[in-house]
């Protein structure tokens, strides 16, 4: 299968503006869940004026959140796809630009010294791109995620020891969510990596806060740690804002890997309540939008 | 707890009558200030024309649309999304935001801390928690933006927007020393050995 590179940049574009705009279905559910259970009177009135905003942006098509964050695009490529990788990654910044100009949408990227706004939401390395390939012969496939950063700036790793065992895992999760308290933007999906590198660790956290609401971890461990830790981390109260409640998080996600002998990482990213992507994928069908 | 509706600007005593967990409605002028903004009006000496005397200020950098000057776009600026940010990163600008220009109500997410509440006590401020994220239902309280300054930091000018019905916000620090944040941050906190042991946690 051939893409058409113009197609990407457009839908790359069109990505970035539906992010902002649409929250996926998963995230919409796990609103009406939360708000049925919800026995804070704050907190439900917090919940209602967020789920009223979901409404009020579709109604007036216009953005949930006026922070249109730092562009990460991650683009799975299937085996019998043909695409030059160098041609792929430039049609995707051309998009990201485009949409930023166009809609017109807030650059919200800066140099990280200068603090310079190129008012592209595009710069050195930015936006993000991600490149994995699949089996499934004829698909690729873009997902777009405008990663805010009241949610970013609360970003941790810790390098703790093996003797430490996962009661350091399960400890650091804890502590991050009530060091975060109302600065994510709660209720969070609360991203764990656990092992790998330093790097594949911090990764790994970002993978699982942008993971769909209802999805599991597929290692065994990290589903188990999912279930625990989602629960732990909702007894504590700290609520939707920070402003007390029951819902602090709609769910803790867990991603793993493998580790070295002397190494027991975890890192703690988190995605705000508006919890944003969109994806295009192309297949001989043609062009199809989701989340 | 009670609510009120404010048409800026407000005085001390109307500040001061504010306590935690009551609500406010803003009417009038409401001004829009970020990092940037802050940096360079108190680390780097410049000056904003407005008169913030009595006025609220809002932790925001809209995203906005450029259109020609006219009677309904009278600074060029068309509003397209305004919402809220963070506000524990400007923590050390409240004071003299307070101090140099008067301001007597800071607008935010996620809440100040104790330099902020100190300033709140001493000068009779408050700060009004709106909800992060929900900036299209925000951009709807926004009637237009009257003016801009320091738009060399676009978009983190400092604007000066006119509001109708901006609100209910409700008061999560007030200037008797009442603050939301810090009495759920310790409920939280007294909360986390339990979070702990039913993990399995041992020995922490």
């Amino acid at each position: 299968m051939k893409v058409d590179l113009k197609q990407v940049e457009e839908a790359c574009k069109e990505l970035y503006i539906r992010a902002l705009k649409i929250l996926p279905p998963d995230i919409k559910e796990g609103f009406q869940r939360i708000d049925k259970s919800e026995t804070d009177a704050t907190a439900k009135a917090v919940l209602g004026t967020m789920i009223r905003n979901i409404r009020v942006a579709e109604d007036t098509e216009n953005l949930l959140c006026q922070d249109t964050g730092i562009p990460i695009y991650n683009i799975t490529i299937g085996a019998n796809v043909e695409v030059d990788g160098y041609r792929l990654k430039q049609s995707i910044i051309k998009g990201c630009e485009r949409a930023t100009r166009e809609h017109p949408l807030r650059s919200s990227v800066v140099h990280p010294t200068t603090r310079k706004n190129e008012h592209t939401s595009c710069g050195r390395a930015v936006p993000v791109i991600h490149i994995d390939f699949v089996p499934e012969a004829d698909m690729l496939s873009i997902e777009m995620i405008p990663k805010g950063s009241g949610s970013e700036n609360n970003s941790w790793l810790k390098m703790a020891v093996p003797a430490d065992g996962i009661d350091a895992v399960k400890t650091f999760v804890v502590d991050c969510v009530l060091d975060a308290g109302g600065k994510t933007c709660p209720p969070t999906i609360v991203g764990v990596g656990v092992g790998g590198t330093a790097d594949l660790c911090v990764h790994l956290s970002k993978v699982a806060a942008t993971r769909p609401l209802g999805s599991q971890c597929d290692d065994p461990e990290g589903a188990r740690l999912e279930a625990e830790l989602t629960k732990a981390v909702n007894q504590l109260g700290v609520g939707p804002q920070g402003l007390g409640g029951d819902s602090t998080s709609f769910a803790v996600h867990v991603e793993t890997a493998a580790t070295h002998i002397t190494m027991n990482p975890v890192a703690v990213n988190m995605q705000c309540h508006s919890a944003r992507r969109a994806r295009a994928t192309f297949t001989p069908r043609g062009l199809e939008y989701g989340f | 707890m009670a609510h009120y509706d404010f048409n800026m600007p407000v005085s001390e005593q109307q500040t001061r009558q504010l306590k935690v967990n009551d609500t406010v409605t803003l009417n009038g002028t409401l001004f829009g200030i970020r990092d940037a903004t802050q940096i360079h009006m108190f680390d780097r000496g410049r000056k904003t024309r407005f008169d913030m005397h009595g006025h609220a200020v809002i932790h925001t950098a809209p995203n906005v649309k450029k259109v020609e000057k006219s009677n309904t776009y009278p600074a060029g600026y068309a509003q397209i999304c305004i919402g809220t940010t963070t506000s524990a990163r400007m923590e050390r600008f409240t004071q003299p935001l307070m101090r140099e220009y008067g301001v007597r109500i800071v607008i935010g997410k996620g809440g100040l801390f104790a330099a902020s509440q100190a300033a709140f006590q001493e000068m009779g401020g408050v700060y009004l928690a709106i909800i992060g994220g929900a900036a299209a239902l925000e951009t709807t309280w926004v009637e237009q933006i009257e003016d801009v300054d320091l738009d060399d930091l676009n978009p983190e000018s400092l604007w000066k927007f006119r509001v109708k019905g901006f609100g209910p916000l409700l008061v999560a620090m007030d200037c008797h020393g009442g603050n939301l944040y810090t009495r759920v941050n310790a409920a939280a906190r007294d909360k986390r050995a339990a979070a702990l042991a039913a993990l399995g946690v041992k020995g922490d």
